[in-house]
Order: C-alpha cells, then structure tokens, then sequence
C-alpha cells in the first residue's frame, strides 16, 4: 500500500519536474527577481507611480509565432501569445484562442489563477496586472462593475484588471499578465482590507 | 527555482508518508475555513484535512451573510464544494468546538488545529438604552432574512414604525437597508427566507435613515454596494449638500485612496441629482453624517421600548488623511424612530483555552501561528494552533481577503511542519479523523457529513423550485437536522 503510493507520489513528482522544464520560459527569479520583488512588495501608492514604466524585458520574450511557418501562421490567427508571471515569479508562456478571457484560459492550463464568482463581476480573485502600458491601452475601458471590483483587489496598480474581463483579441498578442502575489508580511505591508 | 521546490515537496510528502498522514483539523466552514483547507491540501500530499462547523450547513458567510440578491458571490461555493469533496477532506456539521468537542481534546487528536470560526457577536456601542426593544444588531437581522436558524424568530417588528435608524455606513449597513428598501417583488425570486420576506412585503418602513460618526469621505461602504442602494426604484436619496464639503485633509484622503474617492462621487452625484419630487408609495434613504449616537431613548408609554436616538454632532480632528476622528462639539439632536440596527462591526467569541485579545477581539498570532504568552522580547506560541480569516484579523474585508489569509496561514504551517520534520524523523502519530469521530461517538453528538448537507442542499433547491427561488432555505435546527439525518 505505502510503496504503491510512494511510486504514484514519484511519478507525480517527476511529472512536475518535466512540467516546469518544458513550460517555462525564463526563468524569471533570475532574470527579472529584483524588480519583481520591488513590485510586490511596493506599498500601492508607489506602485502607482510606476505607471507608464515600459518594461525594457519584454521584447526579449515576447514571442513571435507567425513568422515560423504557415502551419502556425493559421494557428495565430485563432490564437494569440499571452505570458502568466505567477505568484513566484516564474513564467508561463500559453496560446490563448482569440475570444476567450484570460481567466478561462488560465484555468485551461492549469495556471493558478483564482475566479471565486466564475466570471460573474462579483468578486475580484481573478485580478491580474497588465505588465505594459501599450497593451494596457489595447484593452476596452474597465465599466463601472469591474472598476467596482477592481477597487478592492489585493495589490491593485495602475494597469490592473480582472482576468475575466480581459478577451484574448489579435492586438494583444505577446501580452504579459502578472498575478499579483500574496506577501507574506500579510499584516505589516500597510494593506488594510476594506470592509465587504 | 522549481527544482529546488520540487526537492521540498519531496522531502516534505517522503518524510511524512514515511512515517503517518499529518492529520489536520479546521474550525469553521466560512470562506476562511475552506480556503485554508483548498491551500492546505494543495501544499501538503499527505494532510488529512477535516473540517467542522457548529452549523448543519457549510460556508459560513456565504450562506448567512452575503446579500440573498447576490446570487453571483455566493458562486463561490462551488470551489468550496470540490474542497469539501477532496479524497484527503471531510466535513463535520453539528460540531461546536467548546461543548461538542473542547479545545484541549481537538488538539490532541490532530497535529494541527486551525481555528476560523469568525466573528459571531457584535460590538457595542455602550450607551445608555442600549437593551431596549426594537435594537437589533444588524448582524441579527442579516441572519434573520438570510435563513440562519439561530434568528429565525428574531421579529424585527417592520409593522410598527415607518422609519428605521441603521447605525453605520459600511456595506452589511448598505445592504441591511438595501433590504429593507428594495421592492420585495425583486427579492421574491433571491434565496431570501420565506418568514423575511413575507415580513418585507407588510412591512411598513418607508423612510430609512444611514446614520455615520465621520463624513462621506470616510464612509466605510464600498463603491458597488453603494451604487446598487442609490439605484433602487422610486427611492429618494437624500444627502446635506453642507456635508460634501471637503477640508484640505478631505482632499488628500480621496486623493489617496481610489475607493474613497469613487464613493465620494457616487455620494456627490446621488446629492445634486435634483430635489426630491412627491409621489405616492414613495420611500426614502437619508445618508446623515457627522452624528455620533450618545444614548437610546425610551418612549412614555411602552418604557422598555425604544422611540429615538439622541446624537451629538461631531467634527473631524485630526490633519493625517485616513487618521480623522470625529470629535463630539456638544450640540445634540433627537431623531426618532422606532427601529435601531446597530451596524457597527462584528465580534469574535473567546473560547476556553485559547488566548484572546479582548481589546481588538482578535486571538493574538503572528502570521496565524497563536502567540500564548509575550513577556519582554520572548514570544511563546502555542504548538500546532493557528488562527485564519476574522479571528485573526478582525471583522473586514471581503471573501477574497481570506485568500491571501489563508496563504499566510498555510504557509506558517507548512514552514512549521517542516521544522518539525527536521529535527525528529518520526513524529508521534496522531489519530485524526478516526479519533475525533470516536469521541464525537462517546460523547453521543451526532455530526452532519458533507453528504448530508448535500441533502439539505437538494431540498432547499426542489422547495425553492417551487416558488420560483433558487432555494428556499430550512430556518430551524430541527428542520435541517431532520433532513440531515433521513
């Protein structure tokens, strides 16, 4: 009994390991950890600030799909490039079809996004922040019910939306989400929640 | 990066399935309950999580709290639900930590406990008259109209007066009035309890008046509970157009704070939407600020009764933005009324055995681990107790905080267990679920598993199907038991 879960536990293990080898882009602790961390641990107002920053990275991982070849030419017209950068920090690089919101198409890969009201504009679990300002502009105004949520998400920025209500469109191929991450100075990062 | 965590993980499931299950236990099934178990399952492949609620029926707020016409946030249970029916999760309705089962008995029968059983008493303001019939607790009456069998004969007696004094402005304040204002043809179709909203529909309020200490800068509600209140039908929003000036520390306040300053217009819109024009079936909201309730008035005739409120005016003191106080300026007025909620925050109980910062009302933790004992710069916590969700952090927020709660929680746990691991390969076994189940037996209560609930779950649903509900809840222990127990 125990051997037998031991080895399904390994198999699940190295599964992970294979996972997080061939899904991962970069290896974004390394490349972008300092700024990153700065980002989160940021109180809000001087997250604000930083409105407008360009990420000077992103070209470097923005993908390319159309040039490779027809047989992906087709594919790009249905879908689109989006990179999650997850709560650790590493990065997950995923096709999205054109249509789908960033929420549904987070959960289809298995990424950890949470969506508490499923899409409903009730909640604001799926906040997710748009990492340039470009592709920020591309996406149609936040109505007054998302705005509403927005206000009470946990980390909210400038370029902050609900992954619900953001619908995978041609223009923002190459775009970079960033969930926001939960510190761990929970109490002491000057975040006071607000009453519900 | 992934490696190394992939190594922990390893480690953490070799070290614990080389010797037994970590046997975990969570108090309470609210939000903060059942996202503490959803990250605790996830973290650790080899915990045993059960989770026990005083209730019949899970989800704590969800159920007796959230508004019955927000069906969407109540969607949440549906995460909640593959939670409960995880392989390595149960649940234990009936349960009431303190009389079923004491404190001392649950944590040695699991490694870890986690308590995250809320906040079910309230504040007091503590001013004279405060016994008086017609004050309720708006925390009562949202139990009431939500089906909670613990207020299912709480009465607010919505026949005798045409006016009700809400005390607060935060948003259980906003939808205690949304309720009591809203045409009841549009809650007939929520999962409101049928005994509310028959009291709803001959009720005889018509004018409701949202009582705050500070002005409509500082009002604690929140932009959609707000907008959704100001957009009932044939509703009068009445607001001093004196109490929207903003002093210079006003400004930088909602310059600051992007909630603050969307409530502020919302407020300032409501207010210079033209002057109220008559009409009949009318009915009224009046958001009154700078009052601070000083005693309760008791009328002539029926002495234990309450006929009004007398409120001293106040300014705010203080030149940090988000650091004003309402100070009183002695001048006083009478406003009466026959109905008092008093919606000015929630409580946590104490329970035997647990520490408990009676000031704040929170159990003193660092990042959910619970402290015993402070003396100098020593810190003592109490071994494998932590806290999660209102209790630990008091009565805020919405459900989505008690996400990032929970992860603080989690985390502290999984650092803690860890530690344990380390330093003795083999930790004592302990007996889980198996034993709680034994005591609960000895003791002769009689739990609720999450497959009877699923029972309740579908008669409310087939009864609420029949009058055009998405459930109609069963308001009484016995009802809910009964069915649970068929």
């Amino acid at each position: 009994m125990s051997l037998f879960k031991l080895s399904r536990n390994g198999v699940r293990m190295i599964k992970g390991l294979f996972i997080g080898k061939s899904l991962l882009v970069t290896k974004a602790s390394q490349v972008r950890g300092p700024f990153f961390k700065y980002l989160r641990t940021l109180p809000q107002a001087q997250v604000q600030v930083l409105q407008g920053f360009k990420w000077q990275e992103q070209r470097l991982y923005s993908t390319s799909g159309p040039q490779n070849g027809s047989n992906e030419e087709n594919e790009s017209k249905e879908t689109i490039s989006v990179t999650f950068v997850l709560k650790d920090g590493e990065e997950q690089q995923i096709r999205v079809p054109v249509g789908m919101s960033m929420l549904e198409a987070a959960h289809q890969n298995d990424i950890e996004l949470e969506g508490a009201c499923e899409g409903s504009l009730a909640c604001s679990t799926c906040h997710v922040i748009v990492m340039d300002m470009d592709y920020y502009n591309k996406i149609e105004e936040p109505v007054d019910e998302e705005n509403d949520m927005l206000d009470l998400a946990f980390g909210l920025t400038e370029t902050s939306r609900l992954g619900c209500q953001v619908i995978a469109k041609p223009e923002l191929d190459g775009i970079r989400l960033a969930i926001p991450a939960a510190t761990r100075n929970f109490a002491v990062d000057g975040f006071t929640p607000k009453p519900h | 990066m992934a490696l190394s965590r992939a190594r922990a993980l390893f480690c953490r499931s070799f070290s614990t399935f080389a010797s037994h299950p970590t046997h975990i236990c969570v108090v309470g099934s609210g939000p903060a309950g059942f996202y503490t178990a959803e990250k605790l399952l996830k973290a650790l492949p080899n915990a045993q999580v059960d989770i026990i609620d005083r209730l019949p029926t899970p989800f704590g707020l969800v159920r007796s709290g959230v508004a019955p016409d927000h069906p969407e946030t109540k969607i949440v249970v549906n995460q909640f639900t593959r939670v409960a029916q995880h392989q390595r999760c149960s649940f234990f309705g009936n349960i009431k930590l303190g009389s079923s089962i004491s404190l001392l008995d649950l944590r040695e029968l699991y490694h870890t406990v986690v308590l995250a059983y809320g906040a079910e008493s309230d504040r007091s303001l503590k001013i004279p008259g405060e016994d008086l019939c017609g004050i309720q607790s708006a925390r009562e009456f949202v139990w009431w109209y939500n089906g909670h069998p613990d207020c299912r004969n709480l009465n607010p007696g919505l026949k005798a007066t045409d006016t009700a004094v809400i005390l607060g402005q935060g948003n259980v304040a906003l939808d205690v009035a949304r309720i009591l204002l809203r045409p009841t043809s549009e809650l007939a179709s929520t999962d409101i309890a049928s005994h509310a909203l028959e009291a709803l529909q001959e009720s005889s309020i018509r004018k409701v008046l949202l009582v705050g200490r500070r002005g409509p800068v500082q009002a604690a509600c929140t932009a959609k509970e707000l907008r959704e209140v100001l957009g009932i039908k044939n509703l009068h929003i009445h607001i001093q157009e004196a109490d929207l000036l903003k002093s210079p520390t006003d400004e930088e306040e909602v310059k600051n704070s992007r909630i603050q300053r969307r409530v502020y217009e919302l407020l300032a819109k409501a207010a210079a939407s033209g002057p109220p024009h008559s009409g009949t079936g009318l009915r009224e909201l009046h958001f009154v600020f700078f009052r601070k309730p000083e005693e309760f008035l008791s009328s002539v005739d029926k002495k234990d009764h309450v006929a009004g409120v007398r409120f001293e005016k106040t300014v705010l003191e203080g030149s940090s933005p988000g650091k004003q106080i309402a100070r009183g300026t002695g001048e006083f007025e009478d406003l009466d009324c026959q109905m008092v909620l008093k919606s000015i925050g929630y409580k946590s109980v104490p329970i035997d055995g647990l520490p408990f910062d009676h000031q704040k009302g929170i159990v003193p933790n660092i990042s959910g681990r619970v402290v015993s004992n402070v003396s100098g710069d020593a810190i003592q916590l109490e071994e494998g107790l932590y806290v999660c969700g209102w209790l630990k952090r008091g009565p805020s927020g919405i459900i989505a905080t008690n996400l990032y709660c929970a992860e603080e929680t989690v985390a502290s746990i999984c650092e803690d267990l860890d530690k344990t691991a380390s330093e003795s390969f083999f930790s004592s076994p302990k007996p889980g679920r198996e034993g709680l189940i034994r005591a609960l037996d000895d003791q002769n209560v009689r739990y609720v598993p999450f497959s009877a609930w699923e029972k309740i779950d579908s008669v409310e649903k087939r009864l609420g199907s029949l009058e055009n509900k998405p459930r109609e809840k069963l308001t009484t222990w016995e009802e809910l038991l009964k069915v649970a127990m068929e």
